[in-house]
């Protein structure tokens, strides 16, 4: 009994010990021929293998954006799937290489956990799915509620103090997966089911009766999701962050996957610097100069990704809203690449 | 070493330092210890060292920062702006009661059933037999899912609450009783429960006294009833019944007042109690077969019944056999109450080891005081068995 108490916790000070050996993250992942990508695994829209194991979501593409930067190929990916419990842990040891499983950027986990948040990739707020034979129209007639919530998220910590402040009595009870809290949730456990207004849409998707349940108005929370890395390794933190702003980039400057060949011929200096035809910008990072035509010709741009997985060419079908360009009335904005 | 040294022994010099086992022992285990001690001292200063350099933050001061989140079954206060501190004795008291009431049921359920495998009756040994190799045989993880599920799918719905005799309810959301509430001179019932129960182990002394000195039995199980149920019970009289009780009623979504029983507790204490229950009874069967046949036939002869020749000849001897491993039972399902985490029990893994872990993202700290916690609770439960194993022992005269 104590030795193999003994031998966890040398299992515990060697992992944290071997995640700080790893600043050259980009090298490490040229030598191994694959990135690991901390993903989701049960979210529909955001990262669900299909019954052939093919991985599908908007932070799926994400990864596999990565991929085609580095490798040009976006299937040199391995998705590693994760619990909101043990996604941090997996990324601080080492074990993934960045994380892109709708992780909400707040000040805490972006600072006391050793973690970079790098962009946002999806704006998203929490809501609440009820069935509607309960003939709730507001989340705040949920006073003395039963809620069914995942563990070791910001939506747990939101869920209270949604109720604190508005002075309702709260039951809740809390799962370490969200399939479990989802299957507690559909046999009636619980009043309501609550996560981010997007897992919700997919989540719904999933239970016997979809047209029983509806999501209530009430967004209560902020929750800009977004692929995390490791601090100390500023070149990777780089690389991961100008992903996601070279698909927005792709998609302010209408390149698409279609089109991403005949636009390398184009005379627009903004084009000719991102599909790296003019500058040395990709070298920069450590990646080739056609960088972001890699992640374009194989993954397409953020808006594309966006309808794809999680939008009207999904069975989500959610509208772009605030996620829209920030010349289209929405939040996405991409420095310039220059 | 020449001849002549053998001609004066007393002065002789001994083998070399180096080839004295003593000393070679000695320095052996001084260096494997010396090994073990760097080794940890190694990995943990590393450890510490990675931390600092990846900016995670460490140290235990975390302990009085707000929570901040909910938890469904606290048996001491606990809101949502407590701190992660009090979290942890919520989840540590919450493993406590479903380990120490799992044991205790257990432990009856399983003596019986390790009984009735060695009953004469075919019926109910084969019915013995099938529990213990159906129940022992299937993990434990997917027994407590199974009884999750059943719990929630064979209770009714919030709305088709089960109406219990005397003002409860029983549905999927849980089982909710009428909370006693004290009033003024209930000091006087509890003080004549105390005296009862004082009474009766006095009379249950006397009485084994007696039957020593004269052989003559004593009604002792009629007067402790009669005690124990009688005298407060006078006193609530005495003191016109100073209780009152807050019943549980249907709101709008929940039952509300009274107390509750969560479903995840009962399935958890049910799937554990019938898990272990299987193992117990064959450390029973083991016990009581290990103690000679000759002993339950010299009590026959003597013109016992079976009943009181099991009760006063058998298991005691058994309990030697018994004892010991029972310990280790007992410490299992301590260990496996963490299991409760899939099925949203909040136990100390949970809430302490999940949710805090997770919010505050000091592994380190949280998983060795888990750790240490349930080396306490094991080391704790041997010492008590210990105890009682002490007592039982064979003692030779």
């Amino acid at each position: 009994m104590k030795r193999g108490v003994l031998c966890v916790a040398l299992a515990a000070f060697f992992g944290v010990a071997a995640s700080a050996a790893t600043a050259q993250t980009l090298n490490t992942i040229k030598q191994r021929g694959s990135l690991n990508c901390g993903s989701n695994g049960t979210l529909a829209g955001f990262g669900l293998p299909d019954a052939q194991g093919r991985w599908a979501g908007l932070d799926v593409d994400f990864c596999k954006a990565l991929a085609a930067a580095i490798f040009n190929d976006p299937n040199k990916v391995k998705f590693v799937p994760l619990t909101a419990k043990d996604r941090f842990t997996a990324l601080q040891s080492g074990e993934v290489d960045v994380l892109a499983r709708n992780t909400t950027w707040t000040s805490s986990r972006d600072t006391s956990l050793g973690l970079n948040f790098t962009a946002v990739n999806y704006y998203d707020g929490q809501g609440f799915l009820v069935r509607k034979s309960l003939k709730v129209n507001s989340a705040l007639e949920l006073n003395d509620a039963a809620i069914c919530v995942q563990q070791g998220t910001t939506t747990e910590l939101n869920l209270a103090d949604y109720f604190r402040a508005n002075k309702m009595k709260l039951k809740t009870v809390t799962f370490a997966t969200a399939d479990e809290a989802l299957k507690a949730y559909d046999s009636s456990r619980c009043d309501a089911y609550t996560t981010d207004a997007s897992g919700l849409a997919g989540e719904r998707l999933r239970l016997a009766n979809t047209g029983d349940h509806i999501i209530l108005p009430e967004i209560i929370s902020k929750e800009p999701l977004g692929p995390v890395v490791r601090h100390g390794d500023d070149q990777w933190f780089d690389v991961v962050k100008w992903t996601h702003y070279a698909m927005i980039t792709a998609e302010e400057l209408g390149i698409t996957r279609a089109n991403v060949d005949d636009q390398a011929k184009s005379d627009n200096p903004d084009i000719k610097r991102l599909l790296g035809s003019e500058g040395k910008h990709g070298e920069a990072l450590g990646l080739p100069n056609d960088w972001a035509a890699r992640i374009i010709k194989h993954v397409g741009n953020y808006g594309e990704a966006f309808e794809r997985n999680v939008g009207q060419g999904s069975a989500l079908k959610l509208s772009r809203g605030i996620n829209a360009l920030w010349n289209k009335g929405g939040l996405q904005y991409a420095p310039p690449i220059r | 070493m020449s001849v002549t040294d053998t001609a004066k022994p007393k002065t002789a010099p001994g083998p070399a330092l180096i080839y004295n086992p003593r000393v070679r022992g000695f320095v052996y285990q001084a260096l494997l210890l010396a090994a073990i001690a760097f080794l940890f001292w190694e990995a943990a200063s590393n450890a510490f060292e990675n931390l600092a350099r990846a900016k995670i933050a460490s140290g235990f001061g975390f302990w009085h920062n707000t929570a901040g989140f909910d938890i469904s079954q606290h048996l001491i206060d606990y809101s949502t702006t407590s701190t992660y501190g009090r979290a942890f004795w919520v989840g540590l008291l919450n493993t406590l009661v479903v380990a120490v009431l799992g044991i205790v049921f257990a432990t009856v359920l399983g003596f019986i059933i390790g009984i009735a495998r060695l009953s004469t009756n075919w019926l109910v040994a084969r019915l013995a037999a099938v529990y213990v190799e159906v129940i022992r045989n299937l993990p434990l993880l997917l027994q407590l899912l199974f009884w999750y599920n059943a719990v929630l799918k064979v209770l009714p719905e919030m709305r088709d609450s089960l109406l219990l005799p005397g003002g409860g309810f029983l549905n999927n959301r849980g089982l909710f009783l009428p909370q006693p509430v004290f009033k003024e001179g209930v000091g006087l019932v509890l003080a004549a429960l105390a005296v009862a129960v004082v009474v009766s182990v006095a009379y249950h002394f006397f009485a084994k006294r007696r039957q020593v000195q004269t052989g003559q039995q004593s009604p002792v199980l009629r007067v402790t009833l009669a005690l124990v149920f009688g005298l407060p019970l006078l006193a609530l009289l005495l003191t016109g019944f100073p209780v009152d009780f807050l019943y549980p009623e249907k709101g709008r979504f929940n039952i509300r007042g009274g107390m509750e029983v969560l479903p995840e507790f009962m399935a958890l204490l049910f799937g554990l109690v019938i898990y272990t229950a299987a193992f117990i009874a064959e450390v029973v069967r083991a016990g009581i077969m290990a103690v000679p046949k000759g002993q339950a036939e010299a009590a026959y002869s003597l013109g016992l019944r079976p009943g009181p020749t099991l009760r006063l000849v058998v298991i005691p001897q058994a309990m030697r056999v018994i004892v010991p491993p029972l310990t280790s039972q007992y410490l299992n399902l301590t260990k496996n109450s963490s299991l409760a985490v899939a099925i949203g029990y909040p136990d100390l893994v949970q809430i302490f080891a999940g949710t805090v872990l997770n919010q505050t993202g000091q592994a380190v700290e949280v998983v060795v005081i888990t750790m240490g916690v349930y080396l306490t609770i094991s080391l704790v439960t041997s010492m008590l068995m210990n105890l009682y194993n002490r007592r039982v022992a064979l003692t030779e005269r």
